[in-house]
Parts: C-alpha cells; structure tokens; sequence
C-alpha cells in the first residue's frame, strides 16, 4: 500500500469512526453509571430521521441537529422509564427500543415524504460541510505530515471535530469532576452513593440524558454529514459495533478513542477489498473483513485480548432500601 | 409491595400489557395519519378470515414457536440469547446441506435428517458463546449479538462464493431434491378439510408443537430441567445444591441454540426449497418477544406465536392493501417487547393499587 492510499484508507476511517465514536461514548456515560444500553443502535436511527427530516424541511442544519438530539432523548427518556424507575430489565428494554427505532423511523419517513422510507436528499446548510482546516494548503509541501494533515485531518465536517474533542471533554467530566466521581461511583457500588445523600436515580437519569445526547450527534452525523439524508436502517449495526468498541475500550473514553478508531479502520477497509487484496497477496472475502470487528470482539471478551471488566453494577437496578 | 394473587399475575399483567401496546400502536397509526380501524380489519380479514391467511398465519407462527422456545429455555437458566436470528441462519445452513448433499428416499426421512442438522448447526452457533459465558464469563447478551452478524457475514460469504451453483445470480443455493418437498397443511388428513389449496404452513407445525410439549416436559418434569430452572432463579443456591453451573450453562444454551435452529425446517425446508439470503428475516428476534409475552411457558409461547403470527401475516396485509407501512409491525413487535418484557413492573404497580384495598378488606 503506498503512501497516498493509506492516506485515503485513513480519511475514510476518521469518517466512519465518527458515529462510532459518539455513541460509544454515550454507551461508556450509560454504563458508567450502572445501565446497559443496547439502545445505543435505536437512537441513533431516531436521531438520524429526526434531523434528515427537520433539516430538509427548514433548510437548517441546526435545527435539525436539535430535532435528532431531541428525538434520541425521547428513547433515552424512555429507557429511563423502563431500566431505572420501573425497574425492568435494561437489556429488554434496549432491544424493544431497538425495533421500536426501527419500524417507527420508516413510518415517520414514509408518511411524510413517501420516499419509500427515506428523507428526500439534504444539502447546502441543511447539511455539515466540509472544512478545511487552516494552513491545510501551504502545509501538504511539508513530506509525510503534511499530506496527513492536509488529507486526513483537514477536511473533514463539524462534527468529525466535534466528536474528538469529546473525548479529552468525557475524560475530564469523569474524572475530574465530582460530577463524575459520583457517576462512576453510581456504577460500581450505587448503595454507597445513596448512603451519601446523593441520588441514584437522578444521577443515572443524567447519564441517560448525556448518552442521548451523544448518540443523537451520532445520528445527525450519519444523516447530515456522511450521508445527505436518513435512508431506512441506515445505521447498519454500528450502536452495536459501538457497544463492542466499548468493551475493546475497557469503558474508558481514550480507549474509546482508539477502538473506534479501529473499527473505523477495518469498516474502511471492507470499502477497499483492492488494497486488503494488495497487501494479504490474495483475495480476502469482503464478508470476513465486514465480519472482522465482531470476531474481534468476541475475542476480546473471551480475554484472550486483555481483560475486560464491567462497572460492577452494571444491569441492576437499584432498589433503595427502606 | 402488595403481591398480586396469581392469576392476575399470569393473565391479568400480559392482557394488560397487550393492551398499552395495542394503544400506543393505534395512537401512532393516527399520527401517520391512517386509521387504526381500518388497519386492524385488514389485519383480521387477511390473516383469520380466509383459508388462504390462516396458511401464513400458522406458517408465521410455526416459526415463532421454535424461536420463542429457543428464547423461554434459556431464559429459564438466567441467560438471555439474543442469538437465535444468527442460530436459525446456520440452522438453516443444516438443512441445506442434509437436503443437497444426502439422497433422502423420502420426506419423512428427510424431514427427521434435517431437523437434527438444523439443531445441530444452531447447537453449534450457540455453543461459543455458551462456552464463553460458562468458562470465561463474557457476557451472553453481547456475544449472541456479536454472533448474529458474524452469521450474516458467514451465510453471505456461503451462499455467494460456496453453495451458489454457478449458473444462478442471487445469493442461493441449488433448489432443493423434490424428495425434501415437505408436505403443506393442504396435504395433511383433516387439515385438508380446511386448506383446500396449498398453504405454506406445513407439517412443521405439529413438530414445532412436539417440541412446545417436549420444553414442557424437559423443564417441569424431568431433572435437568428442575437444575435449569434452580440455576436461574439463583446462581449460588444451585452451585450449594451440587449444581454444575457450567454444564448448566451449556446444556441450555445448546438446546436453545438447536431449537432456534430447527425453524429452518419451516421456512428454508417448507416454504422455500432452497437457502436464500437473510433466512431467518427477523424471527429469531420475534421469539424473544414471543417468550416474554407467553411468560416463558410453552403454551404461552405457542399463544403469543400465534398471535405473532397473526401480526406478520396482517402487517404483511397492511403493506398491501392500505398506505400504511410493512414496518408498522416491527413498531409493534417494540412496543410488545418494551410493554410486557421491560415495563411489566410498571403494569404490576398498577395493579397493586387496584389489588391492595381488598387484600386489606379481607386481612
């Protein structure tokens, strides 16, 4: 592989990692705080109708990013609801979300575009553009970094940015806030915090609310970024792959940082079957490079690849006693 | 909190349920700007009126079953699989193989063949993650999950660059050997009373309701089943009763993966004659909710099928006949899930209320 299609491989996966990235931080926040968010998949979808929808019809990228943001606290409000002050079970609750997210964003869509399910195609402000990067042009003269800056660093839309920063932002939120001490606290051991005088359920309330959040930037993301407009299933799995990325990442947010990163990296591989062909010597199924991340994971949480441990409340809900 | 005496908890809590969920369904039917009594006739008319929707009805439904026993036989030793979509594409991988590569002289034969291959290569997706989870402690939920799309990817991978003969274009293998053909409902004594025409509901049917009297018997009835059942209500009292927690672990998800697995017998063997793509289209994961709302009993599992059953068949009615969407039964399958498997303590307390002043009354 030579130097300028790496570049390209390594574009593509700051791309695809992004959405990744987002929501597994939102999954990190969640299960921080002692709730197993399988719905990370479901908000994202929701988020990315809301806002193709929204930024179609009033022309704005930003409302739409407050459509989507809006619509993925909806899910998290519910599961909420459902995991926290109910007390049902969490995992349950993620997958009913999961679907609900899957047949209602069709039928939003298709009742009002008749599209078949999808929004019409966005673009101009109803869409994040790119941007370039200052100092992106002179720069590339500079051999190896520059090009790196100017291809893969530069040029990439608002939120690809956004997403990064976030991680430095979740680090310091969690662990050098009191903010955060209490909601890794409320994760491991929520009884300790109640007997503070803290409250469980406001604090895992939060997280969900922060989680939302994400994964709706998420979702926008997929609908008004990387893609022009929402298409039925769009998300193909990644509030999955992000939960994967979140055991690979030992629920901490640089971890996250690299393990979307590198499920980026192989999503932008099976987008190139030539070059993985180039580099292995022969042709490599595009189905094992797709099935690669799961396989991975699996591994992972076999811990041949280093241990991976949970919050230990993580699943349970808490019962105050009286 | 007040407990509800037992019948309300076995019918009382899953009617109600159905029912919040009916509502939500009709109040989003409004809101897409359709009419939710229209919906719900065409839902009857085609899938309970006729002959003709009573065949997808069951054919629907025979599939559940499978799934939602798979789902109910795990749940009942604390594991959640989430897996049985990726188990019932390799089961039907199983039934492919067993009716492409073995001259079956018969159907019966051939019926008896696949089924084992089918439980046995759904046995097999399910092992991995059963091992992981027994041995190592990773958790079922995600590795199941990890499992279903390394199985798309798999089955993929198969059916475009293995079993597709080289003359076909879609993803597919071979048709099926006429002597696999199994017999429709229409074929059947006494249901042909009934089914005039061929219907894709199929012999299937009955197996999967010996399969729903077998669980019956295997978890209430037999010791493995008493250990399967100890070791999910508590993990640690089973490990002081001599219980083998690993062997436990395995024995059910194996079961649960075989199960799922043998709906292939259904759809891939009955209906479709040959493996297409994305085999098992979602069933795997309607057992889970068909486990919930029969409260992981097998004559629950075989109502809540067949009431799944009737919504496949009526959605798949609605995309045809009114503007709203095929996709409007993934929104119910949803709220059904959410409704009886993740706010059915919400149900409870409301019932506690209504239950309280007369457990009062009576104290």
């Amino acid at each position: 592989m030579d130097y300028a299609t790496l570049l390209q491989v390594l574009d593509s996966t700051l791309r695809l990692a992004t959405p990744l990235l987002f929501a597994c931080l939102a999954g990190l926040f969640s299960e921080r705080a002692g709730v197993f968010d399988i719905g990370l998949e479901g908000k994202m979808l929701v988020a990315a109708m809301c806002s193709g929808a929204v930024a179609f019809l009033t022309g704005s990228v930003w409302i739409g990013l407050l459509a989507g943001i809006a619509g993925s606290l909806v899910l998290s409000g519910v599961h909420g609801l459902a995991s926290i002050t109910f007390r049902g079970n969490q995992l349950i609750s993620g997958v009913a979300l999961n679907f609900l997210a899957s047949g209602i964003t069709v039928l939003a869509a298709q009742s009002l575009f008749k599209q078949g399910g999808r929004t019409p195609p966005i673009s101009g402000a109803a869409r994040f553009n790119p941007i370039d990067l200052p100092f992106a042009e002179p720069l590339s003269a500079i051999p190896i970094l520059g090009p790196f800056y100017a291809e893969v660093l530069s040029g990439h839309s608002l939120p690809v940015y956004v997403a990064l920063l976030c991680v430095p932002l979740s680090w310091w939120a969690l662990y050098r806030t009191r903010f955060g001490l209490r909601l890794r606290a409320v994760g491991e051991n929520p009884a300790a915090v109640d007997t503070a005088g803290i409250s469980v359920v406001r604090l895992r309330y939060a997280a969900l609310a922060i989680a939302g959040v994400l994964c709706g930037l998420a979702g926008v993301y997929m609908a008004t970024a990387l893609q022009a407009g929402f298409g039925k299933e769009m998300t193909a799995g990644r509030g999955y792959i992000a939960l994967a990325a979140l055991i690979f990442a030992k629920w901490k947010p640089w971890g996250a940082l690299w393990a979307t990163l590198l499920f980026g990296f192989f999503q932008a591989l099976a987008l190139r079957p030539d070059v993985v062909e180039r580099i292995v010597g022969t042709k490599v199924p595009v189905p094992a490079l797709d099935a690669l991340p799961y396989v991975l994971t699996v591994l992972v949480l076999a811990g041949f690849v280093g241990k991976a441990i949970p919050p230990r409340a993580g699943g349970e809900p808490y019962v105050k006693e009286r | 909190m007040t407990r509800l005496p037992k019948w309300a908890d076995v019918i009382l809590v899953p009617v109600i349920s159905l029912a919040l969920a009916a509502i939500i369904s009709a109040l989003v039917i409004l809101a897409i700007g359709q009419n939710p009594w229209e919906a719900i006739s065409v839902m009857v008319e085609g899938s309970l009126m006729s002959a003709y929707g009573w065949g997808y009805t069951l054919y629907y439904t025979t599939s559940f079953i499978f799934t939602g026993l798979a789902v109910t036989v795990a749940f009942h030793a604390g594991l959640f699989n989430i897996g049985g979509e990726g188990q019932a594409q390799l089961g039907g991988l199983g039934v492919a193989l067993a009716c492409l590569f073995i001259p079956w002289p018969h159907w019966s034969l051939a019926l008896i063949g696949a089924s084992l291959a089918a439980a046995a290569f759904g046995a097999a997706w399910a092992a991995i993650p059963a091992y992981l989870q027994a041995k190592r402690g990773s958790h079922i939920v995600i590795t199941t999950i990890m499992f279903n799309y390394i199985a798309a990817s798999l089955m993929i991978w198969i059916l475009v660059d293995v079993l597709r003969p080289p003359t076909a274009q879609d993803p597919s293998t071979a048709p099926f050997p006429a002597t696999t053909h199994l017999p429709s409902l229409s074929d059947l004594p006494l249901f042909n009373l009934f089914f005039t025409k061929s219907v894709p509901a199929n012999i299937t049917l009955l197996v999967a309701l010996a399969m729903a009297v077998l669980v019956w018997v295997l978890l209430w009835h037999t010791r493995l089943g008493y250990e399967i059942r100890a070791f999910g209500k508590s993990e640690p009292a089973a490990r002081y009763a001599g219980i083998n927690p690993t062997r436990i672990v395995l024995i059910a998800m194996l079961l649960s993966g075989a199960l799922a697995g043998m709906m292939a017998t259904n759809n891939v063997m009955g209906e479709a004659e040959k493996l297409l793509g994305n085999s098992a289209s979602g069933a795997g994961f309607i057992g889970i909710a068909v486990a919930l709302m029969g409260r992981n009993h097998p004559l629950g599992v075989v109502l809540a099928a067949l009431l799944f059953g009737f919504l496949y068949q009526g959605g798949a009615e609605l995309g045809l006949w009114t503007r709203i969407p095929i996709e409007m039964r993934v929104v119910v399958q949803g709220l059904v899930i959410l409704f009886t498997g993740a706010l059915d303590q919400m149900v409870r307390m409301m019932l506690a209320r209504v239950f309280r002043p007369r457990a009062a009354r009576a104290a």
